[in-house]
């Protein structure tokens, strides 16, 4: 099926060109997910009806000139915590397997009125909690390299939907590093932009000040276009929210950008940028290696490579001290769990959503709805989040974290006055089989130490395939830039995209 | 010898903001509506949406900060108070715990001698003269007929559903058309000594509020609703007791009655020689007592944090001077700049200026050419009779100044009599009628063409031989009688004055 190995860009272009049409290309998606489905379970959602309806309005707006856009007619996959109106949205959750929300995520309309059509909603960790995308109340997603494999997470469905072809790309959302580790362990390119850039109105919320959406795509080039949607959406024109007041519309925590043409970055040059490998990240000696633990020796020597090619073709890579690695993960962990223990209470089975129905009394029913209706690892970090909210803890836990937040947002900082962009590994390790993680969750949340401190800081950071393991598992090569530098990322991951040519 | 107590009360009041919008959302704040009719997914907390500040519950939350003396902080935020129940969609308030938009102010109140139930103490009264202006009072300090009363901080919230029992299902409904309505709570220090002070505190702050047209106050329909927090002790003790909070008080009347009962209830709690609970406590407006609803060992751990969905709010200096410059002159200013610019009583001055829409009614009405004590005389007597007898507030008067204008102008060119004056004016005050158009269609204009009044003097003159007699025999008595005649006979219609002297030029 050559169709169904375009990039999202390539196949919006075929279309454009009429080589191709909207329709042809997601009955193309919905047979590859015919075929494939059984095997890797990217879906929890596929609305086959509603897909070729849209995208026969979409062909007919291109062949009438009202859709011109490169996105256009391109069939998408959604992660299923952002709301779609009238298509169930249950965030990998049991309590929200009635949802049919009366709206739409703002990212996602944007993308839509770009004319890109929806294939259906992606698994995902329920709630947006896992590295593994086996928390889903779903069933697990499987790694499309090997489905012994686990696709990552939280994003894994979007992950594994372009890496199995059943998507052209993806959304996701990305609190710790929901969308780079799984489109490292699928070997596909995923972003997170910086914090504030892309509306969160519509994604149900997890750890509000660390949440951001993002692409998951199969090419650098599919990054920036779908990027530069999702951040200039809405910032055109006079800004009147519905509150009469100037800026924002819908997302109190989103920033005015202008500097949306990400597009403008897809420069195969790199000469005089200055890239910064942290030693905690990739130990060049072998007293680092064993001072830090480090990544295993092959996602290591993968991303050596990738440094090296940069430099070859004329960046300054140097390595340097970013002392924050220690702190990150329990400051990450409460400053999520605490948000999430808040966001999660309206989850109580009054309004929608699942209600458990043998229940005589308010708090009961509470109880009753809450310990069926959300799993372990949900369950676990509202423990967690409301624990160091309470009282007495508050000051020793959570605001502490948040002072550990600022010293993190301060350290880089600092190694941004010397970088352009951060390199280093997405995970430590490649994709871990099915079960593997489940068993030890202090280890899950450790794979995310080169994820969560971006989240932290706001920044913005790729995740791009830079070579596989023995076992033909993908590596992931990390940047990450300061905040708004979206186009330097683009740059450094564009060179090295056409440089290494590994797809 | 019965020991002395001291009522010590502080107050929580919640106001409730005239934003024609919710303070998170664009649903409409219009009271009553049928059930969920003023929601949207952002105030039934549907799952992804996100709060949007309403600039103006900010504008109102600074404006009554700075009349209220407060200090406005420069950098507030936001906080989720989380508890699950119904009548919260998200099962967490956004409200403010750490940085409330204002803090530490305070207002007059005028307190009156010989005041019933507990006296503040001497000493007290007389520490000193108030200082004019400056920094708040950590305690309420007495000014010969004024006190100070301390306001801790003022914050910003959203109100909650109501839950509707339908006891014919046996189910709960609940309504989300109050969700996200903006609130403020005003929160005052421990300063008030006796239900008086708090009545007049309540007053003042209302006045000030209305004044500013950030609420309208009223406790009846719940956009002002106080709770009271009192404890007692030993009169010239300065260490505070345990305190109770009196919650579901709905008119002044049964703050008053609450205050009482509860103070009593504390005093003999103290005097069999029983500890105060710290707890929150009922009123029962029916039965005029009060229950516990919950004591603070059940007392819940809201896990109060920033909400991480709502930008931090800067207040600029340019936000602050344009509330400050458009702050409306408050009373005090105003019933200074009465007594410069009008000759009116002081006592009708301060009656007019005690509510911002009779005091503007009788600005644009003087301005519109009318004498001031005219309109004065118009509002001291009729109005507030009628006010009275239809038990209605000051600010629901619906008369334009320009009627009343016209009213005025007719008396004063004598083209009505005072009585129909009366009558014209009640349409008005029910009904918002322009006099002018009322007297023209209902015939009321006294007659001014001297033929027709002068048949009419003829006809009476012809018609009362008997009181003519007497007239013409010294009984000056029966020239009223032969007044009273003609006014009947013209319907009241004419002026009494020149009727009296058409009939002595006649006889």
């Amino acid at each position: 099926m050559e169709l169904l190995s375009l990039s999202a860009v390539e196949l919006g272009r075929r279309i454009r060109e009429g080589r191709t049409t909207a329709v042809e290309a997601m009955q193309a998606v919905l047979n590859q997910i015919d075929r494939e489905e059984q095997s890797y379970n990217c879906y929890i959602t596929v609305d086959r009806e509603r897909a070729l309806k849209k995208a026969e309005e979409a062909q007919q707006k291109i062949e009438s000139g009202a859709l011109s856009g490169p996105l256009a007619g391109v069939p998408m996959a959604v992660k299923d915590n952002l709301c779609t109106e009238g298509m169930l949205t249950t965030c990998g959750s049991r309590i929200l397997g009635n949802f049919i929300p009366a709206y739409s995520a703002e990212a996602v309309s944007a993308l839509e009125r770009a004319g890109a059509v929806i294939i259906g909603k992606t698994n995902m960790d329920e709630f947006a909690m896992g590295s593994t995308t086996e928390t889903s109340a779903y069933g697990p997603t499987r790694n499309p390299h090997n489905p012994e494999h686990v696709p990552g997470g939280s994003s894994g469905g979007s992950a594994a939907a372009v890496a199995a072809e059943e998507c052209f790309f993806a959304l996701g959302s990305d609190t710790g590093g929901s969308i780079r580790q799984p489109a490292s362990h699928c070997g596909v390119v995923g972003m997170k932009p910086t914090y504030g850039t892309v509306s969160r109105y519509g994604l149900v919320a997890y750890g509000s000040s660390l949440d951001q959406i993002g692409p998951l795509c199969k090419t650098v080039e599919d990054c920036a276009v779908i990027l530069d949607l999702l951040a200039s959406d809405g910032m055109e024109g006079p800004h009147v929210g519905n509150q009469g007041s100037d800026f924002p519309l819908r997302d109190s925590t989103r920033i005015r950008r202008e500097d949306t043409r990400f597009t403008e970055a897809l420069i195969k040059d790199v000469r005089g940028m200055r890239i910064g490998i942290p030693k905690d990240y990739i130990p060049f000696t072998e007293s680092e290696q064993e001072a830090s633990g480090g990544p295993d020796p092959e996602v290591r020597d993968a991303v050596r490579k990738a440094a090296q090619l940069l430099k070859e073709n004329g960046a300054i890579v140097e390595a340097f001290d970013l002392e924050l690695v220690d702190y990150a993960i329990p400051a990450y962990y409460t400053i999520a769990a605490a948000e999430a223990s808040s966001n999660l209470e309206r989850f109580d089975g009054i309004k929608y959503g699942y209600r458990a129905e043998n229940a005589d009394e308010l708090h009961q029913m509470y109880k009753e709805t809450r310990s069926r209706g959300f799993g372990a690892e949900v369950k676990r970090r509202i423990m967690l989040g409301s624990f160091v909210l309470s009282s007495g803890y508050y000051d020793a836990y959570y605001l502490k974290a948040l002072r550990v937040k600022a010293m993190i947002k301060k350290t880089f900082d600092e190694a941004f006055r010397k970088y352009d962009c951060i390199l280093g590994p997405v995970a430590p390790t490649t994709a871990p089989k099915l079960g593997e993680s489940l068993c030890d969750p202090i280890k899950m949340y450790l794979g995310d130490i080169y994820t969560i401190s971006t989240n932290l800081a706001g920044l913005p950071a790729i995740s791009l395939p830079c070579g596989k393991d023995g076992k033909g598992l993908p590596i992931g090569l990390q940047l990450i830039g300061d905040c708004f530098q979206e186009k330097k990322l683009l740059q450094i991951a564009y060179t090295y995209e056409q440089t290494a040519n590994l797809r | 010898m019965a020991k002395q107590y001291e009522t010590v009360i502080g107050l929580e009041v919640h106001v409730e903001l005239a934003t024609r919008t919710k303070i998170f959302c664009g649903c409409s704040t219009a009271f009553g509506g049928s059930p969920n009719s003023h929601t949207c997914p952002v105030c039934t907390g549907m799952p992804g949406t996100l709060p949007v500040l309403n600039k103006k519950v900010l504008e109102y939350a600074v404006s009554v900060g700075l009349a209220t003396n407060c200090q406005i902080t420069r950098y507030s935020k936001f906080d989720r108070k989380n508890y699950f129940y119904p009548d919260n969609p998200q099962n967490y308030q956004i409200s403010q715990l750490y940085l409330p938009i204002c803090r530490d102010g305070y207002v007059e109140i005028d307190i009156r001698q010989n005041m019933e139930g507990d006296e503040a103490d001497p000493e007290q009264r007389s520490r000193g003269a108030c200082p004019t202006d400056g920094g708040a009072s950590a305690e309420g300090l007495d000014c010969g007929n004024r006190k100070r009363i301390g306001i801790h901080e003022i914050h910003m919230e959203e109100d909650a559903g109501k839950l509707i029992h339908d006891e014919w299902e046996d189910c709960t409904l609940v309504d989300y058309n109050r969700s996200g309505v903006p609130l403020i709570e005003i929160v005052s220090e421990p300063d008030m000594r006796s239900a008086e002070e708090v009545i007049a505190y309540l007053e003042k702050l209302r006045l000030i509020i209305r004044y500013l047209g950030a609420s309208d106050c009223k406790l009846q329909e719940g956009s002002m609703r106080a709770d009271v927090n009192l404890s007692v002790r030993e009169a010239g003790s300065s260490l505070l007791g345990t305190r109770t909070e009196m919650k579901n008080l709905n008119s002044f009347r049964s703050i008053v009655r609450a205050i009482e009962n509860e103070k009593n209830r504390q005093i003999d709690l103290l005097e069999s020689g029983q500890a105060v609970v710290q707890e929150t406590r009922r009123w029962d407006e029916a039965k005029e007592i009060s229950y516990p609803m919950r004591s603070k060992e059940d007392a819940q751990d809201y896990r109060y944090f920033p909400d991480p969905d709502l930008a931090p709010i800067r207040i600029s200096d340019e936000f602050l001077e344009e509330i400050r410059a458009r702050q409306p002159e408050l009373r005090t200013e105003k019933m200074g700049r009465y007594r410069r610019e009008y000759d009116i009583p002081e006592y009708d001055i301060e009656i007019i200026t005690q509510s911002r829409h009779m005091a503007e009614l009788f600005e644009v009405t003087v301005a519109l050419g009318s004498q001031p004590k005219k309109v004065s005389n118009w509002l001291m007597v009729e109005t507030l009779r009628l006010l009275k007898e239809r038990e209605m507030d000051p600010e629901d008067i619906c008369f334009t100044p320009e009627h009343l204008a016209k009213l005025i102008s007719l008396t004063e060119s004598k083209a009505i009599n005072s009585t129909v004056a009366k009558e014209v004016f009640e349409a008005m005050f029910d009904r918002d009628v322009d006099p002018e158009q009322y007297v023209e269609e209902r015939g009321l204009k006294m007659v001014s063409d001297t033929d027709a009044l002068r048949r009419v003097v003829e006809e009476v003159i012809a018609a009362n031989p008997q009181s003519v007699e007497d007239y013409r025999n010294g009984k000056d008595r029966a020239i009223g009688f032969l007044v009273g005649q003609t006014m009947k006979a013209m319907k009241g219609k004419a002026d009494p004055v020149s009727v009296n002297g058409l009939l002595r030029e006649l006889l």
